[in-house]
């Protein structure tokens, strides 16, 4: 590999230098001599995770990935530029069409909870305005919206609303973060947002940072695992495995190269915890990934942080550098005697990326396209090989757990679902925002923790675990928010969503919306998916312009329901017609006026 | 199945029968050994299983989802069933949801799999919101191939022969993503242009005529097209040394396509384009 | 070397060898399927380096791309095998036990140092040092080549140069391990075990032999003329010399596509008789007093061919032929007739059968077997033998099968016989491309869409240094001939080197400039070194 067949376009100069800075000293054919060209298929395989950020780096200089510029890219890390194509035209930010300008282009959030917030009207006051606007899907910012995303040409792409924070820079001068629960000494997890400068090392460590992976380096490997697997802590970014257990089986694979990846590509309809942790507390995510490095063996850790997520992105990058610079990550990491090192990968507009299938994908450089499981990633992950594979809100609670101890740890929580989560509070809640919970609390306590409803209307329905979570009546107030409730109860807390409806808001969009979305972010890969979810959508865009649902109409959303949840390859699928069907059930749509 | 004396064998059980397979063997094969029909669009002998179409799936005990027979390897003790109410449905609605979107009338053997399953692919298809449907041109780029999208299922196969399961050409992939997803060259630029070296490896197992030989394209359009009274004749390429085996399927005298045998040790199905296209010249073509 | 001429391996040990070394070929394009298997070995991991004067579609494959002078194969050769000996990485075990001539390798190598070949073929000491040991360490390696090596005036020695590399290593007679050639079209092998050489009876029983002459005499029923004929080059300087008087040319086209065609066409045309036989009236045929319309012999008749891994697979017959065309043997067998022999009506099962008698290599290999089992490779000798995936594994027997050592041949560089002048200053090579075959007889049947025609391929600096610009018609002249053609300015060519196909006779005849020179042995020409000049069709002064 390979014999690649480039059309004529060329590159500009500006295409040129900006993939070449992506890319750096990792093109694949070097020419020694006029008679001794090295390149190969080793060669290839190791460098073709470079394609992301050369396409990001495309799209950034010009405002869209031009065929020369691809040509230029795929001659330098010897891809073919059809599965370069292939590649670019699977994300919701990449452009391979000429947009006939290099303004920016504001993307404005439509899902639920920013649509009942009014995006709509928000879009057409810009469009007015003259600004260039594309429709996004949730951009994790679901506690201010309408959420803005603002993506330039040859300038940094950034979020509005942190624009006023930090003057589109990253600086330690800049305001810290305040959330609702500010000074709580229970806070484990959300501690030292807002109290920590996030851009500073020194200021880490005086809240106490890195005192977790002195003494997990003092614990030992296996001692860090029995810790974490005797606490219990189970994955938070959705499917609830045992952390323990997947770290065990990394550590014990042996002989080839392992990888622990920050599964930071929050993208969850109504998810946007993990962003407020990385944005206000950067370095614990950093700290957090160090120590699954070390006690599972694995040399390279990888952050994959959505591209919607500039300044998380930021100051990640920052964290990484100074704990590099510190010599906590490297040859002898934090004096560890092994080898950790860790690097930044943005996504570009694509949830299926949060499977973790598909980020590993992503980030080798091919179409985030899911993969069967099993085999599972603890033995084929990342580039094949053992992967162990978080998100940070569980990587957070592993610092807690180093630091005081399962015992500590169950403190907290059930017995069956020890620890203290993460919810995302939006909609009709007087303080939307991130909130840490210690499970069991009921979700009547956490409407209130949140200062109860706001608007006009009762309550109506909550969005529990996202769009790929379920609708749930204002009979659900004494539900536990536990794992075992939850799934006892036919639901699912998902990723800490809990997203709030009056009766005062009209369901029916919200619903049509969210059966959008999953056409809109399936992949296209597998018949039930790519197929189910248009046909849901064709579905329910007839019962809203009926204004009612007919009961063969009904039998028809059973029968996609059941096919996608049986037989589509990853959890987008599977997941795709649960709120639909729950809201269904509920009555909260379908029913005539 | 036999196994030699270094294979291990595996024994589970599918629709209540004991079958015993070589490990490694997946639970596809087993249901072959064991005489039972699988339907399947995207897997081929000759390619490595990307499981996308899912019409193939089964029920495994103990898996909360439907399992893809055509990639999951059979296990010891497993317990599967093809035929319950669950593994029918989904095989249905896979059907129903490929027929609702594109034209499966030359795909080979879905017409059975439909009557079999009772799929109504029409039900999707209501006056007040049309079905979405493909809906491309034909694109017809050269003398050789034709491109029919609306036939298209999407099942990867033309980008695994095209690509490192065979060719290593990589002229195609599959490009957008979702029900926009197409197999496409770099920007849709024309075949011509592209990497493509004709070599006809993605025409050969296309399983619903969405890429075509143009030969046959010509006659199936002049209503001449018909397999009922053509002869195939095996015999070897002349072009190289390698010894291809091609097949020679012959109508009213001509040559009117050429493949290759996919359980063939040396082409595997696969051939280049002098071995698929270079036969024209025995009809005096020059 | 090893006795029977035949590629070593089968194709599917290079899925599983470790290191690749392509010398002399463009399988990529000549060997599409061939390139399948070998683009599993290295998806697999396998490592390859590319030896060859153009970075070919083929040598984009590799990790190492060598791009050596035209005609220093041996050169290069001999300098890898001094470097194996000097680094301690010969197989000593094997070189006592299964080799002979060691010595006298060691010393005719011993001049061949880096240095030297770095200075004759153009690449780094540091890539022939690191191709050496990659080879001699290797678990399994293979050595593959096509007419990269053969096409040169001393095309034999080249062969044996690579041979001897792998008696050095012990890469021979192992499953993984081996000598490849692979062969350009679908019976040079069978074509070669059938006795189609001067020297040679079928199943590779040696005419000068009275025993082998007597098997044969046996079944034929009548004696064997002991004296071997002349091969194609041969063959012509008879006609030369006026001792060769009447030819008859069976599916060749000479007057294409040998090498220095000028005097090929003027030997041709001054024969008493020409007869050739052919599927189309070619320009050969053209020159002929009678010509034979015969069948196309994969789609219009029966038979048996022989795969470069020796696998002897059935041809079918799937059309009529048109008009009076016939089957070869229905021709052959009307001559012998009109030449007063009666051969009968022989069927092709009945002829492959008095081969299987008489071919100890073939004797397994039933008609009823080559159906059922879709090929066998040779040897085959009985009913029950399976066929053999790889040749010489005696070379690792205790008793070596009984048979005497594998002898190291002394071969040494000497480059191509045309040497670079002031008046042709550039090399000209030639090969194949993708899409067409030898002079476009049969390819030319087709559109292609991917077929670039006349052209030739020139390094981006020469095209500068002689003003040439992407497309522009030229004059390429060397000592035999000139023609026109269209430059197409290549990346992939080194400074000095240029390269056409001769797939286009009727556009250009590539074959006016090809060297006359050949190797004595096989009567193979080189094609591959010819020195030429390019000029501008309109010069300055309004000329041409």
């Amino acid at each position: 590999m390979t014999d690649l067949h480039f059309t004529d376009e060329r590159p500009d100069p500006a295409e040129v230098t900006a993939a070449d800075a992506a890319i750096g000293d990792a093109a694949v054919v070097v020419t020694e001599t006029e008679r001794l060209v090295r390149s190969g298929t080793a060669r290839r395989r190791g460098s073709r995770h470079l394609l992301l950020p050369a396409l990001h780096a495309l799209q950034h200089v010009r405002g869209w990935i031009s065929p020369g510029g691809l040509n230029h890219v795929c001659d330098l890390l010897q891809v073919p530029p059809a599965e370069a194509y292939g590649v670019a035209t699977f994300y919701e930010m990449f452009r391979t069409d000429d947009p006939g300008h290099t303004d920016p282009v504001t993307h404005v959030c439509v899902d639920a909870a920013c649509q009942i917030a009014g995006s709509e009207a928000l879009i057409a006051e810009l469009e007015a305005f003259g600004t260039h606007v594309r429709r996004s899907p949730c951009l994790g910012q679901c506690e201010r919206g309408p959420a803005t995303f603002v993506q330039s040409v040859a300038a940094p792409d950034f979020v509005p609303a942190d624009r006023d924070r930090t003057m589109g820079t990253v600086s330690a001068d800049a305001e810290p973060h305040v959330i609702s629960q500010q000074g709580d000494p229970s806070l484990r997890l959300l501690k030292r947002v807002g109290v920590v400068d996030p851009t500073s090392l020194d200021s880490y460590r005086t809240h106490g940072g890195y005192e977790a992976l002195a003494r997990a380096i003092t614990m030992g490997p296996d001692a860090v695992i029995e810790a974490v697997a005797e606490s219990g802590l189970s994955g938070r970014g959705g499917a609830a495995f045992p952390t323990g257990v997947k770290w065990r089986a990394v550590a014990a694979e042996q002989g080839r190269p392992k990888h622990v990846v920050a599964n930071c590509d929050e993208s969850e309809p109504g998810t946007f915890k993990d962003r407020v942790v990385m944005e206000n507390d950067p370095f614990s995510v950093v700290e957090a990934l160090t120590i699954a490095g070390l006690a599972t063996g694995a040399e390279s850790g990888w952050i994959y942080v959505r591209g919607e997520y500039p300044l998380a992105a930021a100051r990640l990058l920052g964290a990484i550098e100074q704990a590099r610079g510190a010599g906590l990550l490297g040859p002898d990491a934090a004096g560890s005697g092994h080898t950790f090192g860790i690097e930044i990968r943005r996504g570009a507009g694509a949830y299926i990326c949060g499977e973790e299938t598909a980020l590993f994908a992503s980030i080798e450089g091919f179409r985030g396209e899911p993969r069967s499981k099993p085999p599972f990633p603890t033995t084929h992950g990342l580039f094949g090989e053992p992967t162990a594979i978080n998100n940070p809100e569980t990587l957070l609670n592993v610092l807690d757990i180093v630091s005081h101890g399962a015992d500590e740890y169950r403190s907290r929580g059930t017995e069956q679902s020890p620890g203290t989560k993460l919810l995302c509070l939006s909609g009709r809640v007087a303080r939307p925002g991130v909130y840490e919970v210690e499970f069991g609390i009921t979700l009547g306590q956490v409407l209130e923790l949140a200062g109860g409803l706001t608007g006009s209307g009762e309550l109506r329905a909550v969005l529990l675990g996202g769009a790929a979570g379920s609708f749930l009546g204002p009979d659900s107030l004494d539900l536990a928010l536990t794992i075992e409730d939850t799934r006892a109860a036919g639901t699912t807390l998902g990723s800490g969503v809990v997203m709030v409806f009056t009766t005062d808001v009209d369901m029916t969009p919200v619903v049509v919306r969210i059966a959008e979305f999953f056409r809109d972010e399936s992949c296209g890969q597998c018949v039930p998916c790519r197929v189910g979810t248009v046909r849901q959508h064709e579905t329910l865009v007839r019962m809203q312009r009926a204004g009612s649902i007919t009961d063969e109409r009904m039998v028809l959303v059973d029968d996609i329901a059941r096919v996608m949840v049986d037989a589509s390859i990853c959890g987008l699928g599977q997941s795709a017609a649960s709120a639909v069907t729950s809201a269904l059930s509920l009555g909260l749509i379908g029913k005539p006026a | 199945m036999t196994a030699t004396e270094t294979e291990t064998t595996v024994s589970l059980t599918i629709d209540g029968r004991t079958v015993e397979v070589v490990a490694g063997t997946t639970i596809h094969k087993a249901c072959e050994a064991a005489g039972t029909d699988t339907p399947t669009l995207c897997w081929a002998e000759n390619l490595t299983p990307v499981n996308v179409c899912r019409v193939c799936v089964v029920e495994v005990e103990g898996s909360r989802a439907l399992v893809p027979s055509c990639a999951r390897p059979a296990e010891d003790a497993m317990v599967v069933h093809t035929d319950s109410e669950r593994v029918r449905h989904s095989r249905r609605m896979v059907l129903e949801f490929l027929g609702s979107g594109v034209d499966l009338d030359q795909a080979k053997d879905l017409a059975r799999w439909i009557e079999e399953y009772g799929a109504d692919p029409t039900r999707y298809d209501q006056p007040d919101l049309p079905a979405v449907t493909i809906n491309e041109p034909v694109r017809i780029q050269d003398d050789l191939y034709i491109r029919d999208y609306d036939r298209c299922v999407l099942c990867y196969k033309c980008v695994e022969a095209c690509g490192d399961d065979a060719q290593h050409t990589f002229a195609i992939a599959v490009a957008g993503r979702g029900f926009g997803a197409r197999i496409s060259t770099e920007y849709d630029i024309e075949l011509p242009d592209s990497a493509c070296v004709y070599c006809g490896n993605c025409i050969a197992v296309c399983p619903t005529g969405a890429i075509q030989f143009k030969s046959e394209f010509d006659l199936r359009a002049a209503a001449d097209w018909r397999p009922d009274e053509q002869t195939v004749t095996r015999t070897v390429c002349s072009y190289c040394g390698v010894g291809c085996n091609l097949d020679l399927h012959v109508q009213d005298g001509r040559i009117v396509k050429v493949t290759s045998p996919v359980d063939h040790p040396i082409t595997h199905g696969h051939l280049c384009i002098k071995g698929r296209f270079g036969w024209r010249y025995v009809h005096g073509g020059r | 070397m090893f006795g029977a001429g035949g590629g070593t391996s089968s194709y599917t040990e290079i899925e599983e060898t470790d290191v690749i070394v392509l010398w002399g070929s463009n399988a990529r394009d000549a060997h599409p399927i061939f390139f399948h298997h070998l683009m599993k070995g290295l998806d697999n991991g396998a490592r390859m380096y590319s030896v060859d004067p153009r970075r070919t579609s083929s040598a984009k494959f590799s990790d190492v791309w060598l791009g050596i002078n035209v005609g220093s194969d041996i050169a290069l050769a001999n300098a890898i095998g001094r470097e194996i000996i000097d680094a301690g990485l010969d197989n000593r075990g094997f070189i006592a036990h299964s080799t002979v001539g060691f010595e006298d390798y060691a010393a005719s190598v011993e001049s061949y140092t880096l240095e030297f070949a770095a200075e004759a073929t153009g690449v780094p000491i540091g890539a022939i040092r690191e191709l050496a040991h990659a080879y001699a360490t290797a678990e399994k390696a293979q050595i593959l080549w096509t007419l990269g090596i053969t096409e040169h005036h001393n095309g034999v020695d080249n062969v044996f140069s690579l041979c001897n590399l792998a008696l050095l290593t012990g890469h021979v007679g192992r499953w993984g391990s081996g000598l490849v050639p692979l062969r350009g079209q679908n019976n040079v092998q069978g074509g070669g075990d059938m006795g189609a050489l001067p020297n040679k009876l079928p199943g590779f029983a040696d005419m000068a032999d009275p025993a082998d002459r007597a098997r044969f005499e046996a079944v034929y029923g009548m004696e064997l003329n002991p004296v071997p004929g002349k091969h194609l080059t041969l063959m012509f300087e008879a006609m030369e010399q006026g001792s060769m008087r009447g030819v008859y040319i069976i599916g060749e086209n000479p007057a294409d596509s040998e090498a220095d065609i000028g005097r090929i066409r003027r030997l041709l045309s001054g024969l008493d008789i020409l007869v050739v036989q052919d599927i189309f009236l070619t320009r050969t045929a053209e020159m002929a007093d009678v010509v034979f319309p015969a069948s196309v012999a994969w789609a219009e008749s029966d038979g048996t061919v022989t795969s470069s891994e020796r696998r002897v697979q059935r041809v079918r017959a799937a059309l009529t032929p048109p008009g009076q065309a016939r089957d070869d043997i229905e021709i052959l067998g009307e001559m012998a007739r009109r030449l007063g022999v009666d051969w009968g009506d022989p069927t092709h099962e009945e002829l492959w059968d008095e081969l299987r008698s008489l071919s100890p290599a073939h004797a397994g290999m039933s008609w009823d077997r080559l159906e059922a089992e879709g090929g066998l490779q040779w040897p085959c000798p009985s009913d029950d033998h399976p066929g053999s995936p790889f040749l010489h594994g005696w070379l690792w027997e205790d008793d070596l099968g009984g048979r005497e050592p594998a002898p190291f041949t002394v071969v040494a560089h000497e480059g191509p016989k045309e040497q670079l002048s002031e008046e042709f200053p550039l090399r000209l090579t030639t090969g194949r491309a993708l899409d067409s075959y030898n002079t476009g007889v049969q390819s030319g049947g087709y559109d292609s869409p991917i077929r670039y025609g006349d052209t030739i391929d020139v390094n981006a600096a020469d095209a500068e240094r002689l003003d040439l610009a992407d497309g522009e018609r030229v004059r390429v002249s060397s000592a035999r001939g000139s023609v026109e053609m269209s430059v197409r300015v290549h990346p992939d060519l080194p400074e000095g080197l240029t390269f056409t196909t001769f797939h286009f006779p009727d556009l250009v005849d590539t074959n006016l400039l090809t060297s006359d020179a050949w190797d004595r042995r096989s009567g193979t020409a080189e094609f591959k070194a010819a020195s030429i000049r390019i000029d501008k069709l309109v010069a300055a002064g309004g000329a041409e």
